[in-house]
């Protein structure tokens, strides 16, 4: 079962009676959530702006490079409700689908950075002593070298893949989430659970696994969930130079860049998708500060 | 202190030299050489470019000579894209506007975060922390590249308070410091927030109050040194982050920097620019790390020991 370490929570929300009665800090948790008015507005405009992205798309009458030369720069109205852009295509199909590829790169990205955080931090932590200390030296040296200018290389010079975003942003984003991680499982280490587990002879990769890293769940979320929107900030940064996702297809930094390049006659191709950007990115920082707060998490970011 | 800033120091030499060798070797062994996109290369004078430039040499040869140049002379060699100019001059000419951006980002992310950030603590939960969490909120979510485009289309163009790009005169300054700034500037009232949050709870401080110190020395002298301590670890991430800002910053405002000509040397692979460029930035944010570090530790000397 899944419990919070007793370090996160006051002894009295852990008492056994209590657990038996139902209540586990996941459920207290969610209770939380759910009274922090921010958090819960985020939840949704999340869910909503995941549902019309995946599903909008199917609904619209327009595809999303479906140029039409005889009605460029529509305003917005009642048969383009954002307007079109300078080839004609319905800029409110386009925002759909480059939602789509930025919530994507902003998932998958953030996947790539856990998996390598979490291993390297659970590794370090464990073991401690020597491998400890050189693993985080390593940290330490990559936190201070100018990482956005390796991703801007490597897009250049092998070509702008997509795939290549995902692991490029999610190699430079797991730095954090290792320190995290190590700091949490240094303190887990030490508990009796792990004594019991390892006397009763599981193998070390198995109580890393299977016992420990279920218990620094919370932090991990609550990290994750802001990961989020840092990875989708720098996947937006790179479109706006040129170097992320590329035409025809879109995404919300492409719109943001072309938005931007016309924006002194036709305003709306930069205020629709850059308050959409803006508005995601306050969805997810509001959510995760909510979960921060829920699950008592004193983050090691801030 | 003195050892603990040579310590620091000699600490860096293994990690430049990680940075040099690991991006020399990146942009040899990528696919795609800078002679590739000239319209008329024949093989004879793609030859004779690549013997002008030593990159026919093997390649351990052509680090040496690299690295052996920079250490020697400072020489970054010479630009592969315009070929009558070398990386030094490029950089001699491009490299202070950045730097003058920079450095009006920084005050105005200093001024603003410090300001918004002392007051939101003092007055905890009055309009002005409102009015603080509202410009953190701003700062974190609205990216740069929104935010810029946005001043412009009002305070440029609608209003004419400012000019929308160049870089000639103070009305071109504003805009993109400003927006350059204003991240930054968001992160640093939130922690200076909440380190003299924690500052002002403490016992010195009622004993600061109670001899008699007036609330503002209170303030400004007592509280504001231990508070500021998380602002100045995070001014090695912001100041990293202002270089790398920096290239959007450039491209959007159409300024005449480094930061835009990194990312044009990098698309004409220009491979000698790339790499001076790069190794300026890692000088630069390593170097700046470090004399964040000893801030730190001069300002919290528990730190050296850790």
């Amino acid at each position: 079962m899944l419990s919070l370490s007793p370090k996160k929570l006051p002894a009295a929300d852990l008492a056994p009676a209590q657990l038996e009665q139902g209540i586990s800090p996941w459920r207290d948790a969610w209770h939380r959530l759910k009274r922090n008015k921010l958090a819960v507005f985020g939840g949704i405009t999340l869910i909503v702006l995941v549902l019309a992205c995946g599903l909008g798309p199917f609904f619209s009458p327009y595809g999303y490079e479906q140029t039409n030369l005889d009605n460029t720069f529509a305003k917005p109205g009642s048969s383009h409700w954002m307007g079109t852009d300078q080839l004609g295509r319905d800029l409110f199909t386009r925002l759909l689908y480059g939602g789509r590829i930025s919530i994507t790169v902003g998932l998958v990205a953030t996947f790539v950075a856990l998996t390598i955080g979490v291993s390297y931090g659970a590794v370090a932590g464990f073991f401690g002593g020597k491998l400890d200390a050189f693993m985080m030296r390593i940290v330490d040296i990559l936190y201070a070298l100018p990482f956005t200018i390796f991703v801007i290389l490597l897009m250049v010079f092998f070509g702008k893949n997509i795939f290549l975003l995902f692991f490029a942003i999610g190699a430079v984003e797991w730095l954090t989430m290792a320190r995290i991680v190590r700091g949490q499982i240094m303190s887990l280490k030490k508990m009796e659970y792990v004594e019991a587990a390892r006397s009763l002879g599981f193998g070390t990769r198995r109580i890393i696994f299977r016992h420990m890293i279920p218990n620094i769940l919370g932090p991990v979320i609550v990290y994750t969930t802001l990961t989020i929107p840092g990875v989708m900030m720098l996947e937006a940064f790179l479109s706006f130079l040129g170097l992320g996702v590329q035409a025809p297809m879109s995404s919300w930094g492409v719109l943001i860049k072309d938005g931007a390049e016309k924006m002194e006659e036709y305003p709306w191709l930069l205020i629709f998708p850059g308050t959409v950007f803006s508005l995601t990115l306050f969805s997810l920082n509001f959510l995760g500060d909510g979960l921060r707060d829920a699950l008592d998490v004193r983050s090691a970011k801030d | 202190m003195f050892r603990f800033i040579a310590r620091r120091f000699l600490q860096t030499i293994p990690v430049l030299l990680v940075l040099i060798t690991a991006s020399f070797l990146m942009l040899r062994l990528v696919p795609g050489g800078p002679f590739d996109s000239e319209k008329a290369t024949t093989p004879e004078i793609k030859r004779n470019l690549e013997a002008y430039y030593g990159f026919d040499q093997p390649l351990h040869k052509q680090f040496f000579t690299y690295l052996g140049n920079i250490v020697l002379h400072g020489d970054l060699g010479r630009s592969t894209k315009y070929s009558n100019r070398t990386v030094n001059e490029i950089i001699a000419d491009k490299f202070p506007v950045s730097l003058e951006l920079g450095a009006w980002s920084l005050l105005i992310a200093l001024t603003i975060g410090l300001s918004a950030g002392i007051l939101a603590a003092v007055y905890k939960n009055m309009w002005a922390d409102y009015v603080t969490s509202g410009i953190v909120m701003t700062g974190i979510c609205v990216p740069t590249f929104v935010l810029g485009p946005i001043l412009v289309l009002v305070c440029a163009i609608h209003f004419g308070w400012f000019s929308a790009s160049g870089w000639y005169v103070w009305q071109d300054r504003v805009l993109p410091a400003l927006t350059l700034g204003i991240v930054y500037a968001a992160y640093i009232a939130r922690l200076t927030r909440g380190g003299m949050l924690e500052v002002l709870g403490q016992d010195y401080i009622r004993t600061a109050r109670a001899k008699g110190a007036s609330e503002t020395r209170v303030i400004l002298r007592h509280a504001l040194r231990g508070g500021l301590l998380p602002v100045v670890a995070f001014l090695g991430p912001a100041i990293a982050g202002i270089i790398t800002g920096s290239f959007v910053i450039e491209t959007i405002f159409q300024i005449p920097g480094l930061g835009r000509e990194f990312v044009n040397s990098a698309f004409n692979r220009d491979r000698t620019l790339v790499l001076g460029t790069v190794m300026l930035y890692a000088v630069l944010i390593i170097g700046l790390n470090l004399v964040v570090d000893v801030v730190q530790v001069w300002l919290n000397p528990k730190l050296k020991f850790e």
